[in-house]
């Protein structure tokens, strides 16, 4: 049961839950929402020192991280984080979960007073090849991300990122930071066309 | 009762109660499984419930059945004997061994009865306290119960956090609810009113409040239950006959069910234990302790891991997550999973796939991080 090698942890992360990491400094206090198998915690608490709690909404994710030994609730986002008190953590991530809440903006005013930022990354339905499911084929575009029929998809609350950002900026919630991804969970450096090129984008956020 | 339980520690300090007795050369009769090991970090306390006694697993010596939790205690089972050394007692105003109102009073040299004075969860978990500290263990890798060996669970968190690394508490709660105590009151009432109780001296007479406690058993039986449970299981079926008898004994199934597990109950336990221990029950609130929940587990470094079941209405999924809402403010490292299943608050003592599996992983985790 040898630690696993940061390198090799790096291997099974998902490409935008290792960009999150490397936003993450050491001893750090965090919160995943959605934490699925707890990889992402479990990696900041090996490599970050961090102090690590999550939620989740699955029983079977809760068991895969209770088997890594990280401390995680059961539960469901949109009602939990009404429970914690403000600035419990440094920051509190919510990795390709924002699109599924009943009430995203009631879950995002909640992480940012839960935490000192917030770190929210969704699938960018601005993606330039989204646009082309619906212009040529005028179907509900589908992808390694969005995998789901749009009877049976739990994703809801699909926007892109100048949605988001417009969101942010009404319900005047400071943008630190916007990192865009391509379809290889790349970073994108170039500085036009962002909402056309990124496949998913990363928001770093907190309180004004 | 049962004065032929061969594991047994006799305090030698005089326990001091909740109530303000002292209990002088107090008995914690106990059973342990699996080995000790050298650095003495995989010893589990197993806090029993209500009706439940020492004999967690392997063959009861008292009733020669099944341990009440074989199905989760044993060599290669979830709590693996295998690995852990497990620890369970009988509680304080017990009747397997421990010190309870069926216990001879060595200051008259009489039995107990209603003199034993009114213990609490806190009494029973500072005696489980000494009976720990005597088997050369300072700090515990779990303690793990359910229901009112849940609130125990609760206890040692309050009381000695720095003596245990993780607390299970499954289908328990912070307090008892008024409909809980509500319960526990007819039950009561039931053995009081049984002419055989004998305001508690019947220890050297012929009779026994049998109907009294039977009947007390009934009842909590259903509370331990669910509605679709028992419909499931037994409907409106008829026990005998096709046809309804027009008298009163007994038609349907369920009744016959219920009067069973009274019937078998009697012969187990004693009434007076079940007085004092469903007291003991009802008193427990960890909210009316100073500073209320989170100040009580504040700064500790215990880790939590809670369970409750989607179909139990004795200890709702509720009252498990004030607790957790009060950890949370504490900073506490809690986990927690709501099993679903519609066997009702008994759930914790059968055998539950996803229970199992999520425990069992709890367990690994915390073993990958203790390194025994």
């Amino acid at each position: 049961m040898g630690k696993l090698k940061k390198i090799e942890y790096e291997k099974i992360l998902r490409n935008d839950l290792l960009i999150i990491s490397k936003l993450i400094n050491e001893n750090e206090k965090i919160l995943d929402v959605g934490c699925g198998d707890g990889k992402l915690i479990d990696y900041l608490s090996k490599h970050k020192n961090a102090e690590c709690r999550g939620i989740e909404i699955k029983q079977s994710g809760v068991n895969l991280c209770l088997k890594k030994g990280l401390s995680v609730i059961q539960g469901d986002a949109n009602y939990e984080l009404d429970e914690y008190p403000d600035k419990s953590f440094s920051s509190v991530i919510l990795s390709q979960t924002i699109q599924a809440m009943i009430y995203p903006e009631r879950v995002l005013k909640n992480l940012i007073r839960i935490g000192k930022r917030a770190i929210i990354s969704f699938p960018n339905f601005g993606f330039w090849k989204i646009r082309k499911e619906f212009l040529f084929y005028g179907k509900m575009p589908k992808n390694k991300m969005l995998p789901y029929e749009w009877y049976d998809t739990p994703n809801i609350h699909l926007c892109t990122f100048k949605d988001f950002f417009d969101f942010c900026k009404k319900k005047n919630i400071k943008v630190n930071d916007v990192i865009f991804l391509n379809e290889n969970g790349m970073r994108i450096s170039s500085n036009f066309f962002r909402n056309f090129l990124a496949y998913q984008v990363i928001f770093c956020v907190s309180k004004k | 009762m049962n004065s032929n339980i061969e594991e047994k520690i006799v305090l030698k300090e005089s326990l001091k109660l909740d109530s303000g007795s002292n209990l002088v050369n107090c008995e914690i009769a106990f059973k342990t499984y699996g080995k000790l090991n050298k650095k003495k970090n995989n010893a589990i306390f197993i806090c029993h419930a209500l009706t439940g006694d020492q004999f967690c697993t392997e063959k009861n010596p008292i009733t020669n059945k099944r341990g009440w939790w074989s199905v989760l205690v044993g060599p290669g089972k979830v709590i693996d004997t295998n690995i852990f050394f497990v620890i369970c007692s009988n509680v304080l105003g017990g009747c397997m061994g421990s010190s309870g109102p069926s216990s001879i009073n060595p200051k008259t040299n009489r039995v107990f009865g209603m003199n034993f004075p009114v213990i609490t969860i806190g009494d029973m978990v500072r005696a489980q306290e000494k009976l720990v500290q005597s088997l050369g263990i300072n700090k515990l890798f779990a303690v793990i119960g359910g229901s009112m060996g849940g609130m125990q669970a609760l206890e040692w968190a309050v009381s000695f956090p720095h003596k245990v690394d993780s607390v299970v508490p499954i289908a328990a709660s912070y307090r008892h609810s008024a409909q809980n105590i509500a319960f526990h009151e007819i039950g009561r009432q039931a053995i009081m009113a049984d002419p055989d109780w004998f305001n508690g001296n019947y220890y050297n007479k012929k009779k026994y409040p049998k109907r009294g406690l039977s009947v007390a058993r009934m009842i909590a039986h259903i509370t331990y239950l669910s509605e679709s449970a028992l419909q499931r299981k037994f409907g409106r079926n008829l026990q005998n006959s096709k046809f309804f008898s027009f008298d009163f004994k007994t038609d349907f199934q369920i009744e016959s069910y219920l009067q069973h597990q009274g019937i078998s109950f009697v012969e187990r336990f004693d009434a007076n234990s079940y007085l004092y221990i469903t007291k003991a029950m009802d008193y427990f609130d960890l909210s009316q302790k100073k500073g209320g929940l989170s100040e009580s587990l504040k700064d500790s470094k215990l880790k939590f891991c809670f369970f409750t079941f989607t179909s139990d209405w004795l200890f709702p999924t509720s009252e498990t997550k004030t607790i957790i809402k009060s950890l949370n403010k504490s900073d506490a490292k809690v986990s927690f999973v709501e099993i679903k299943t519609d066997k009702g608050h008994d759930a914790f003592l059968l055998d539950d796939p996803e229970f199992h599996s999520t425990l069992r992983g709890f367990l690994y985790g915390q073993i990958k991080k203790n390194r025994i």
